[in-house]
């Protein structure tokens, strides 16, 4: 962690980091699961876990929302310590785990109010919260069916909903987005967003690189129980090499004196396509135009590529990613 | 909030949330309610005629074997409710809603008193519909004062509790439904080994001792003795020790399950 918080008034950098952990691990017998993870959320941020299948996040996502007990290591959530006062950390935290965790037998309606009762709210304000909650996550319609009969946003939204009704200030996310259309991931993120505009502190977990990169301040990249690599999505991008400029013309005449000017690129004579090595700076991009410009040809079309998260994820994670299904890859945008 | 009216304000939350699951699901209770029901008719009116010569000897008609069995058939209605409640524990620990009732600030031990009560009530509840069923092909008590018809409703509330608390933890140790159920056939075993059918003096003599001091037979006497007038002698303090016992026994033993870190 390298953060440098700014110069803030006192009370303002008093203010603990949301969730901290030093040396958390776990195993199941022999399997190390997270052999000695470190991390820190400031308040109001949303922190993003990524990893691959099995590569520990859930156990810590469940580890630091008190389901289950860490073998080593000093956690704080909500400024109290998680083995001396659970309690007081359950009462600061809201948790939506990756399998729904909602009643399937009662309606959507009743999930809430189970809820708000469990909060000990009022039973006015129970029900007016409820209310509230089905009507901003657009569940009023089906409120008064059974949970299981949900589609699985529905039963993701309705899981939130429920997460919501303590106003918690810490929110956890296990794969919120997991198995979820299109459409719904994206209300999901709106979701999230509204969280954080709200002062809430979301840790997520994700093996969608790109939900990580939509949302998160600070990633932190789980491989095999230890992080590999944390930062902002940008300073992740920067660990790996792979942008480039990719030119793609219609003429092969043109495709041909731009290969010839532009020594270096990899050439794709199919698809009339040029790849060059580019940082994607200004003047990188100034030096190429002006190359194409010098030897009279006009690319049809031109994009930039830095290097995206896939790529950090798979450096980092080493992932068996053979080099050629970068290409088909690259193609299909 | 002090501990105990937590205690209270969540278990009584969770009662509500296990009542509501059965009344909107009744199929389950409504099974389990078919085994006594059933054995009942079986017993009177199939093998009544040999039963009821076989324990009144002279004399003895299908009335006198109704008055035995029905105590019996009784505390066989509990046995055969909690299989139903280790089958909806197993059923809920599968659940992600108990991973959420985990992490949040409630009392830990309401979600199993929930279950608890909300058991026993459904015992209860059955207890009177077998009642029912008793009375209408023609059972009656025989002098039973006030006091004595309470002693054997709490009986019965104590007797379901302890059952329940231990077929709680059956649920808890169960990875799925069937094995829940496999788990609690104990249950429903016991009675069908006890005084409820045929009296203990008539089994073979080596089984005697398992059959007069496993629960159920203490419990079947003691209400036996209660509804009719029958000889309770030490039976009820064996049943009130077996209650009380297993109360206590499957309170910490399915609490300490429930606190243990979930697969």
């Amino acid at each position: 962690m390298t953060v440098t918080p700014p110069p803030a008034p006192r009370a303002a950098q008093a203010a603990p980091p949301a969730i901290t952990a030093t040396g958390l691990r776990k195993s199941y017998g022999d399997k190390v699961v997270l052999d000695g993870i470190d991390l820190s959320v400031p308040q109001g941020t949303v922190f993003a876990l990524l990893g691959p299948n099995g590569a520990g996040k859930t156990t810590a996502v469940k580890i630091l929302s008190t389901l289950i007990t860490a073998d080593a290591g000093e956690l704080r959530v909500a400024g109290h310590d998680l083995a001396a006062e659970p309690h007081a950390v359950r009462a600061a935290i809201g948790v939506t785990g990756q399998f729904s965790a909602v009643d399937g037998l009662i309606t959507g309606e009743e999930n809430m109010l189970l809820m708000a009762d469990l909060h000990h709210l009022s039973k006015r304000e129970g029900r007016r919260v409820a209310a509230e909650l089905l009507e901003r996550f657009d569940l009023v319609e089906a409120a008064k069916k059974p949970a299981s009969g949900y589609s699985g946003g529905m039963k993701r939204r309705l899981d939130i909903a429920m997460t919501l009704v303590g106003g918690p200030r810490i929110i956890f996310l296990d794969e919120p987005t997991t198995g979820l259309d299109p459409r719904s991931r994206h209300t999901m993120w709106g979701i999230v967003r509204e969280l954080v505009a709200d002062g809430v502190t979301v840790f997520l977990t994700t093996q969608y690189l790109e939900e990580a990169d939509e949302l998160a301040d600070r990633i932190a990249v789980l491989n095999g129980g230890r992080i590999a690599a944390e930062g902002s999505a940008e300073e992740l991008k920067r660990i790996v090499p792979g942008g480039h400029v990719r030119l793609r013309f219609t003429d092969p005449a043109a495709y041909r004196s731009a290969a010839s000017a532009l020594r270096g690129g990899a050439g794709d004579d199919e698809a009339l396509a040029l790849q060059i090595p580019s940082d994607g700076s200004q003047r990188d991009l100034r030096s190429v135009l002006d190359r194409l410009d010098a030897a009279g040809v006009e690319a049809d079309e031109l994009t930039v590529h830095t290097p995206d998260l896939d790529d950090v994820f798979f450096a980092l994670t080493g992932a068996p990613v053979p080099a050629s299904t970068h290409q088909p890859k690259e193609a299909v945008r | 909030m002090s501990t105990l009216s937590l205690a209270v304000r969540d278990s009584s939350t969770m009662l509500r949330r296990n009542l509501l699951h059965a009344r909107r699901y009744p199929s389950l209770t409504l099974n389990l309610l078919l085994t006594p029901v059933m054995l009942l008719l079986l017993f009177v009116y199939i093998f009544g005629d040999v039963m009821s010569a076989g324990i009144g000897g002279e004399g003895a008609d299908r009335a006198t074997y109704i008055a035995y069995i029905v105590p019996g058939l009784l505390m066989l209605t509990i046995g055969s409710t909690v299989i139903g409640t280790a089958v909806s524990v197993s059923n809920d620990m599968t659940e992600g809603i108990i991973a959420r009732f985990r992490t949040m600030a409630i009392h830990r031990g309401s979600v199993l008193v929930g279950h608890v009560v909300g058991s026993v009530l459904q015992s209860v509840l059955s207890v009177v519909l077998v009642g029912a069923v008793a009375v209408a092909i023609g059972f009656r008590s025989v002098d039973a004062t006030p006091l004595e018809w309470l002693a054997a409703f709490g009986l019965l509330v104590l007797f379901s509790a302890a059952l329940t608390w231990i077929a709680v933890g059956m649920g808890l140790i169960s990875p799925n439904a069937e094995a829940a159920s496999n788990n609690a056939l104990p249950m429903i075993l016991l009675p069908m080994l006890s005084s409820a059918f045929i009296p203990v003096e008539t089994m073979p003599g080596w089984f005697r001792p398992i059959a007069e001091y496993q629960p159920f037979t203490p419990a079947i006497e003691t209400l036996r003795g209660l509804l009719l007038g029958s000889e309770i002698g030490h039976n009820g303090w064996l049943a009130l020790g077996w209650s009380v016992g297993l109360v206590v026994l499957g309170y910490f033993w399915a609490t300490a399950k429930f606190a243990q870190d979930p697969r």
